[in-house]
């Protein structure tokens, strides 16, 4: 086995193996871009953020529009502030309201955009005014026991949304 | 008299103990030399390439055969088992993470150690059963610079490589049976795959796992050649224990990687 | 002619004795054998005093060895298996660590260099390994080379031309493309013998060169060692237990057993002592100092006990 081939299959070797890396990278996996595209960060606050994990994604018509960056709970207000960090290309607007939905329904727990109509944008840093928590199961069917249970006798007030 | 035999049970197990720690001190000693001596194993790039050729060249074709069967395999059982819940259409990204995440690495080093690594245990113990170890000493060359740190660094080089050609075989074989043989649709099939998987954390830390992996396989291979009794026995010897040796180790570093790795994710 | 083996080897020190060694037929025994010309301070290449060593330190195989082995001179180590002939090769290298005792080799003491200071030793010394140790991978040419390679900037037409003049003074030029696996014993041992006088050392270490030879290797063998040796102007040190083969070729014997030197003398002297172990050794008698039967119960007893 002569030096000249041996340099040969061991090229031939490198290259197959780093490109079935790159394959996997970007053909199996999702490389995603947003880390490297130019983005901004946007807050949220929610009574209940339900199941969402770091990196879920964040939708606008269900396009991907950014990622959940980090979750924290405020001390004072005892909610919990999200983070986003948002892809540069879109702007939202400063009634843009946020919502934790499931996609299905035991899939993925993500946060949803849906534009406003004002004509300011938000920009870097600031807070999205308007949200919606997560819909919890337990409490969706505490809720409807008490619905039930006060649709007795006596005429329920219903609960107040929120 | 069962004290004698008790005493002498527990003579044994100290003894074994000691000798276990002392080997295993030597072979912290060991793998410091081979690391220091590592810059005249890439000085002399030609002895490492030669040795990559060796360990993962000539290692292509049982890698890649298995790596196709075994996804062939996956995706077989996976979609039987996948169906049962509707969610065939998972297909894709069921038998991606498997490969990527833990199939990969962890069979790919499993077949690299029974291959190269008792391969590089064998040829190195003959050298010393020879004397070839002994000349290349006193002709003042340290064989631990030339022959066993380029078939250390040889092996961890190849290691991560196989394990992504493995994957990729094994996406491919699932694909063959999945979408040709089954009827799951195609883009279903990729486009759950990729939108389940992650580059980091997934493929990342697939390649650092088939890394730790290489290091630790290529490890015990130059060490139990060079430590091997200079006997036909003691090779063999020598040989079962880097297989044996190499494979536990993968096994019990892919759990240890595995929890610090995939523990972090789904938590906030 | 060839200049004092107390500094380094010049490289017209080193061409000059391949000129004088190998244009020179060898096989020509009128050829008038040279003087070992040293012009240094240290008369012995190598002295042991009251060296000890053991493997495990509480058997000892060598106990108190003293030995002095001037230069220039072919001297053998004679004794039966096992009783620490190669051990003591093993210090004179320095693989070993004598437990006490000096090692002193070409006047520097072994235990005490550095490992720089080792391998510039073993630079100046060649060894012939039992079943020579050539190594697998490569073919001869390449073996014979590999010190040169390793060692000297030399170029590679000069590196050619010194392997084809080291094969032909073992006289295996023609069998430079053959790989060891293709050799025959008495071949491979030639080969390594190239090997190890390939950067022209000053003292050659022989672990049982004519072990397992046919009779035309075994001749041949033994007068390349004494050849060599004058040619070079080296110090040879051949353990051994062929006595037939030593005492035509060496200048002084060690008779090692159990540990330690029970008799040493010139081969003249082995044909005229009583010593009752080296006439044991030398007539090949089955009973002596060293015992036919391994040690056990009266005969006798263990048939009645039986």
């Amino acid at each position: 086995m002569n030096k000249a081939t041996i340099d040969l299959w061991v090229g031939i070797f490198v290259t197959i193996g780093i490109g079935a890396i790159v394959f996997l990278a970007l053909k199996v996996g999702n490389l995603m871009s947003l880390e490297t595209k130019p983005s901004y960060r946007l807050e949220a606050s929610f009574d209940n953020i339900g199941g969402l994990k770091l990196r879920a994604p964040v939708k606008a018509a269900g396009v991907i529009v950014g990622r959940v960056e980090s979750v924290r709970l405020d001390p004072k207000t005892y909610e919990a502030v999200v983070t986003l960090r948002m892809d540069d290309g879109y702007q939202f607007s400063k009634d843009t309201i946020a919502q934790i939905l499931t996609s299905g329904l035991l899939g993925e727990v993500y946060i949803g955009l849906e534009a406003g109509g004002d004509p300011a944008m938000l920009a870097d840093g600031q807070r999205v005014a308007k949200t919606q928590s997560a819909v919890v199961i337990e409490k969706l069917i505490s809720q409807f026991l008490f619905d039930k249970a006060s649709s007795g006798p006596t005429p329920s007030t219903g609960p107040s949304a929120k | 008299m069962p004290a004698d035999a008790i005493a002498r049970g527990f003579r044994r197990v100290g003894n074994g103990t000691m000798r276990a720690i002392a080997r295993a001190g030597f072979a912290t000693r060991f793998f410091l030399a081979v690391l220091y001596h590592s810059p005249a194993a890439f000085h002399r790039l030609q002895l490492t390439v030669r040795e990559i050729y060796f360990a993962g060249v000539l290692s292509l074709v049982v890698i890649m055969v298995s790596g196709l069967f075994v996804g062939m395999v996956l995706g077989l059982q996976g979609y039987d088992a996948l169906n049962k819940y509707g969610a065939g259409d998972s297909l894709g990204i069921f038998v991606g993470l498997s490969l990527v995440r833990e199939l990969g690495p962890v069979v790919a080093g499993l077949l690299f150690a029974s291959r190269a690594g008792s391969a590089v245990t064998a040829e190195i113990g003959l050298m010393k059963t020879t004397e070839q170890l002994s000349a290349m000493e006193m002709m003042a060359v340290d064989p631990l610079a030339r022959i066993v740190a380029p078939r250390f660094w040889g092996g961890v080089i190849s290691m991560p490589l196989l394990a992504a050609l493995f994957s990729v075989m094994g996406v491919f074989g699932a694909y063959l049976v999945g979408v040709r043989l089954i009827g799951v649709d195609s883009g279903t099939f990729w486009g759950n795959m990729r939108a389940g998987i992650e580059f980091w954390p997934d493929v990342t830390n697939g390649i650092i796992k088939s890394t730790v992996f290489g290091i630790a396989v290529s490890l015990i291979a130059v060490f139990e050649g060079y430590d091997a009794n200079p006997t036909a026995e003691g090779v063999s010897a020598a040989t079962t224990r880097t297989v044996v040796g190499g494979s536990l180790a993968i096994l019990a570093l892919d759990f240890v990687l595995t929890v610090f790795m995939f523990r972090g994710l789904g938590t906030v | 002619m060839t200049a004092g083996h107390c500094g380094p080897r010049k490289a017209a020190d080193t061409i000059d004795s391949l000129f004088f060694a190998f244009l020179r037929p060898l096989h020509d025994a009128s050829t008038p054998r040279p003087e070992a010309a040293p012009a240094c301070a240290v008369a012995n290449a190598i002295e042991m005093a009251g060296v000890s060593f053991g493997y495990d330190r509480r058997r000892p195989v060598l106990r108190g060895i003293d030995m002095t082995i001037p230069r220039g001179k072919v001297v053998a180590i004679m004794g039966g298996s096992g009783c620490g002939k190669t051990t003591i090769l093993r210090l004179i290298g320095g693989q070993l660590r004598q437990q006490s005792g000096r090692v002193l080799v070409g006047g520097q003491s072994v235990k005490e260099l550095t490992r720089e200071g080792l391998y510039a030793l073993r630079r100046r010394i060649g060894m012939l390994f039992q079943f020579g140790a050539l190594f697998t991978d490569m073919t001869v040419y390449e073996n014979v080379a590999f010190p040169m390679r390793e060692h000297t900037g030399l170029d590679e037409p000069l590196i050619r031309d010194l392997v084809l003049m080291k094969l032909h003074a073992v006289g295996l030029r023609g069998a430079a493309q053959l790989r060891p696996s293709e050799l025959s014993g008495g071949m491979a041992r030639r080969v390594a013998l190239a090997r190890a006088i390939a950067l022209d050392p000053m003292l050659v270490l022989y672990d049982e060169p004519f072990a397992g030879l046919d009779p035309i290797s075994l001749g041949v063998v033994g007068q390349l060692i004494r050849q060599l040796n004058d040619a070079l102007g080296i110090t040879s040190v051949v353990v051994t237990h062929d006595v037939y083969e030593s005492l035509k070729i060496v200048d002084y014997l060690y008779f090692v057993s159990d540990g330690r030197i029970i008799w040493h003398g010139t081969p003249e002297d082995v044909r005229h002592t009583a010593d009752p172990f080296v006439r044991q050794f030398v007539d090949g008698q089955p009973d002596g100092p060293v015992p036919f039967h391994y040690p056990a119960r009266p005969y006798v007893e263990q048939l009645r006990a039986g």
